[in-house]
């Protein structure tokens, strides 16, 4: 509104006012202009910042316990030492710090905590009522300008069935109606009354992209309604934030070259997210199940200079796996989800070892759900059982690797979390056995070195808001 | 390869040469899981001739000429048995050319009887055996009324090991989708639902009448009543969708008002009258995974629903609910483990994936334990069927030899096992 006034004003003195008057009146909107240039810059940065808080803790050994460190490693009779919310020291036959609380593993498994790249907690909540659908901007094949965290309800009972999956950090999506789907959020998985104080500290922005059946099927009646129809609305949009960028570029130019005539563009939130992804701000997540269509998405990457940091779903990953290695770009796949529409008809089991092959492609066990997430860790234990059924050798450590490094990779924060390494960021699950077989359980989860769920004190188990009233669980608050 | 038959010792790859239908075989050494009364025995021995099995236990002779498989202490079990699938009737979700589970038909409902629409030669059915589910439900899903319709009992083996037993339970949807097929309100489904079974009676007492136009108005055709009358002479089952406690509570006064067998679907908060359901007979279908309020009518849904269930006495079988619907329905496995780490019994686990199923589903007779006489539906096990480490290294369906390297996905697999591979089809890799 201040900028439409303006330009209103601005056109008025043009034309009515003899030169010399003009100046004088130009000066008040010179100050006006100046603001709101102000106000764009301040505006770019980081307008919803994390709130989140490392809650303080004591400095705590979990000592005995089997350690798949997330790098590929497995140690055993480790001792894990976390201060401060970091881990401090991991390894065998580490001294235990004075003073620290300490936790007997014997017989248990201690890992970093699971990282669910794709999740749409709270963005689609359950109750699963209309109320609650906030996944899906389904109004045009571009929503870049959307962002995930304005629908995530931080009251989803699923956040806490989560955490007793083991689950520490996720990214939450928009959903795959679009083309572009708009921002994604990191978050911790800690009780928040806002989004805000769930936010990853840090952690880069994503843009979910989807391919395929999804956005040609919502918009079947305007377009695209193919899948060459979806590369053209791709491309359109990438040309359209390369020239929204170069608008942007030449304002920054003048600016610096002392040019106080320029005029900044208009701020675009769509392009604007757009050309975060093309610069690398902005990390790509891109929903894809046919391995020739990412394949073709790798090319249009290449076309426009950015990188596709992971494709989603990838059910037809295993087919292109050399590809997805070469590119070094990470898939995020189920265990075993297949059949449910026909860009989903070739899933094997074998996909997520076969993209591991080794080490040499970045796998990833996502989810995409809220009953999945709950035992990621379980669906990792068929993948690796398929892999080694099929002849690849792959030891339990790397497999927990699909759990944590790779996603935190997948998500640009794998220098804070997804490893037990000194100096991270103490995110950490304690299992009561063998986090591969069906029968265990989390016990105890650290996160930023807190205990912030713990299996044996039911008391210290949050419900959300929402099922007060309703559910009676003993000893929940 | 369909032909071939291949047996694989515990350890070791032997072809057989194809033995006659009346040839035996004999699994030894096993750890027999019989699920009936023998318990579990070590060293146990299984034997079958013609699809039949003809001898359990630690003392039995093995037949001349007998095909032998040496378990090598490896856990045997009947086969498995989801309670719920769309096997046969679903072959890609999304693509409604290829689904058969429910009509929008406005002429009948309650006759909709999926049999018509079993496919044996759906992708989904060996993809589904040969993770040792050798049985299972496959059912109608709720189209133009509260009634589904009937579904049917499979035996997912191949050619004469594939067998339908159609008609085998009505469906019927209450709760909140029972509620919006009757014209939004549960008031409405309620009224509805009685009525139905009011006029089925009334069609099988006044058939005359009907055939000539002098009967009353009926809520349902005459083809629906006629399709509920095995319900209210008890020779099929009501399956009953329905989770919210106030709806279970319907669904056990409906049973007593009606006295008809009631099999509950889904039954997320069931846990909270245990007693109630156990009292009353009810077996209970649920996916022991259910945990989340994921509709004002589970919102008390919780993992000790089916430790709690059972520990109450009702008999609880297993199905894999949402997204492993139908083409994950080999998970149950997996699910009966999410079961027993949540308290439930291993034996009992065992028993919800085999004897309860059968006798819920009325196929006890011949299905459910390895118990002689019973059908040969048996697995062999590389461990624990439970953990998800572990697989079948054999599956016989009504005695016939199962193929496990014969689904579309391990073809799949096999064709990019090795993407340098200078073979056709990868020959070219551009």
């Amino acid at each position: 509104m201040i900028l439409r006034s303006i330009l209103a004003g601005c056109a008025m003195i043009s034309t009515l006012t003899a030169p010399v008057i003009a100046a004088e009146a130009e000066k008040p909107k010179i100050e006006v202009q100046s603001a709101a240039r102000d106000l764009l810059a301040a505006m770019s940065t980081d307008p919803y910042p994390s709130t989140y808080k490392v809650r303080s803790a004591p400095i705590t050994a979990i000592v005995g316990a089997t350690a798949h460190t997330g790098t590929g490693a497995t140690i055993s009779n480790a001792t894990l030492v976390i201060e401060n919310g970091r881990i401090t020291a991991v390894g065998p036959g580490i001294e235990v710090p004075s003073g620290a609380t300490v936790i007997d593993g014997t017989g248990k498994f201690v890992t970093p905590g699971i990282i669910d790249n794709h999740s749409h907690l709270g963005d689609y909540a359950v109750p699963a009522v209309n109320a609650n659908s906030d996944g899906n901007e389904a109004t045009s094949p571009n929503t870049a300008e959307v962002w995930a965290e304005h629908s995530v309800w931080p009251q989803d009972p699923a956040f806490l069935r989560a955490l007793a999956g083991g689950v520490t950090s996720m990214q939450i999506l928009p959903g795959s109606a679009n083309l572009f789907g708009g921002r994604s959020v990191v978050v911790k998985n800690v009780w928040s009354r806002t989004v805000q104080g769930m936010k990853f500290p840090g952690a880069p922005y994503g843009m979910k992209m989807a391919c395929g059946e999804n956005p040609k099927r919502v918009y079947r009646d305007r377009g695209p309604a193919t899948r060459m129809g979806n590369f053209a609305g791709y491309r359109k949009g990438w040309i359209d934030a390369l020239v929204y960028q170069g608008d942007w570029d030449e304002f920054e130019a003048k600016k610096a070259a002392g040019d106080k005539s320029a005029k900044p563009p208009k701020r675009d939130l769509q392009k604007e997210t757009l050309a975060a992804a093309l610069r690398g701000d902005i990390l790509v997540h891109h929903h894809c199940y046919r391995a020739d269509e990412m394949a073709l998405v790798m090319d249009m990457a290449r076309e426009f200079g950015y990188k596709v940091a992971s494709f989603h779903h990838a059910v037809e990953a295993y087919k292109i796996a050399d590809l997805l290695a070469a590119e070094s770009v990470c898939a995020s796949m189920w265990a075993d989800w297949w059949g449910f529409k026909m860009e989903a008809f070739d899933g094997i089991e074998e996909n997520i070892p076969f993209v591991h092959r080794g080490g040499a492609g970045c796998a990833i066990v996502h989810s995409d759900s809220n009953v999945g997430n709950q035992r990621l860790n379980q669906e990792a234990a068929k993948s690796l059982a398929a892999g080694r059924r099929a002849g690849l050798e792959i030891t339990d450590g790397e497999a927990w690797t699909w759990l944590s490094l790779n996603p935190a990779k997948s998500l640009g924060i794998e220098d804070r979390v997804g490893s037990l390494e000194e100096g991270k960021m103490a995110d950490v699950v304690l299992w009561d056995g063998d986090p591969f077989s069906v029968y265990t359980r989390a016990e105890k989860v650290f996160i930023d070195g807190a205990l912030t769920y713990n299996r044996d004190d039911p008391a210290g188990q949050y419900m959300s808001d929402f099922e007060l009233g309703y559910v009676e669980r003993e000893g929940t608050q | 390869m369909k032909t071939l038959r291949l047996v694989i010792t515990f350890g070791a790859l032997v072809a057989l040469t194809p033995p006659t239908a009346a040839e035996p075989v004999a699994i030894i050494n096993g750890t027999v899981h019989t699920i009936g009364p023998a318990g579990t025995l070590q060293d146990g021995t299984v034997v079958f001739e013609d699809g039949v099995i003809t001898a359990v236990g630690t003392d039995v002779r093995v037949p001349e000429g007998a095909t032998i498989i040496d378990a090598g202490g490896a856990p045997v079990t009947p086969g498995l048995m989801n309670s719920f699938s769309y096997l046969g009737l679903m072959e890609v979700s999304g693509e409604r050319s290829t689904v058969d589970v429910t009509s929008s038909n406005e002429q009948f409902s309650a006759a909709f009887d999926v049999s018509y629409g079993i496919n044996p030669d759906s992708v989904l059915i060996p993809v589904t055996r040969v993770k040792g589910i050798t049985r299972a439900v496959s059912a109608p899903n709720a189209g133009s009324t509260i009634f589904a319709g009937q579904g049917a009992i499979l035996a997912l083996g191949e050619d004469g090991a594939f067998s339908i037993k159609p008609r085998a339970a009505q469906f019927l949807t209450l709760g909140s989708g029972g509620a919006r097929l009757a014209g939004g309100s549960r008031g409405a489904s309620g009224v509805f639902l009685r009525q139905a079974f009011n006029d089925a009676l009334y069609f099988r007492d006044n058939r005359r009448d009907f055939r000539e136009g002098e009967a009353r108005d009926t809520v349902l055709p005459p083809i629906d009543l006629e399709a509920l009358l095995p319900v209210l002479d008890r020779s099929v089952p009501l399956a009953v969708w329905a989770h919210r406690v106030s709806d279970i509570r319907q669904v056990i006064a409906l049973a007593e008002d009606f006295d008809v067998r009631i099999i509950l679907l889904g039954a997320q908060e069931a846990w909270k009258i245990a007693g109630e359901l156990a009292e009353a007979e009810i077996a209970v279908v649920a996916d022991a995974r259910d945990n989340l309020p994921t509709s004002f009518e589970s919102l008390s849904a919780d993992f000790e629903n089916v430790p709690k269930l059972i520990a109450a006495g009702v008999k609880v079988s297993f199905m894999a609910s949402g997204n492993e619907l139908p083409h994950n329905s080999r998970n149950i496995t997996q699910i009966a483990g999410i079961a027993v780490a949540n308290g439930l019994p291993w034996d009992e686990a065992l028993a919800a994936l085999t004897r309860y199923p059968a006798e819920t589903w009325g196929i006890a007779e011949a299905y459910g334990t390895l118990e002689s006489g019973k059908d040969a539906d048996i697995v062999v096990w590389s461990s624990d069927p439970l953990e998800l480490t572990s697989f079948p290294t054999h599956v016989f369906i009504h005695g016939t030899v199962i193929d496990l390297n014969d689904t579309r996905q391990v073809q799949l697999r096999d064709r990019y096992h090795d993407l340098n591979s200078q073979e056709p089809p990868l020959g070219y890799r551009q």
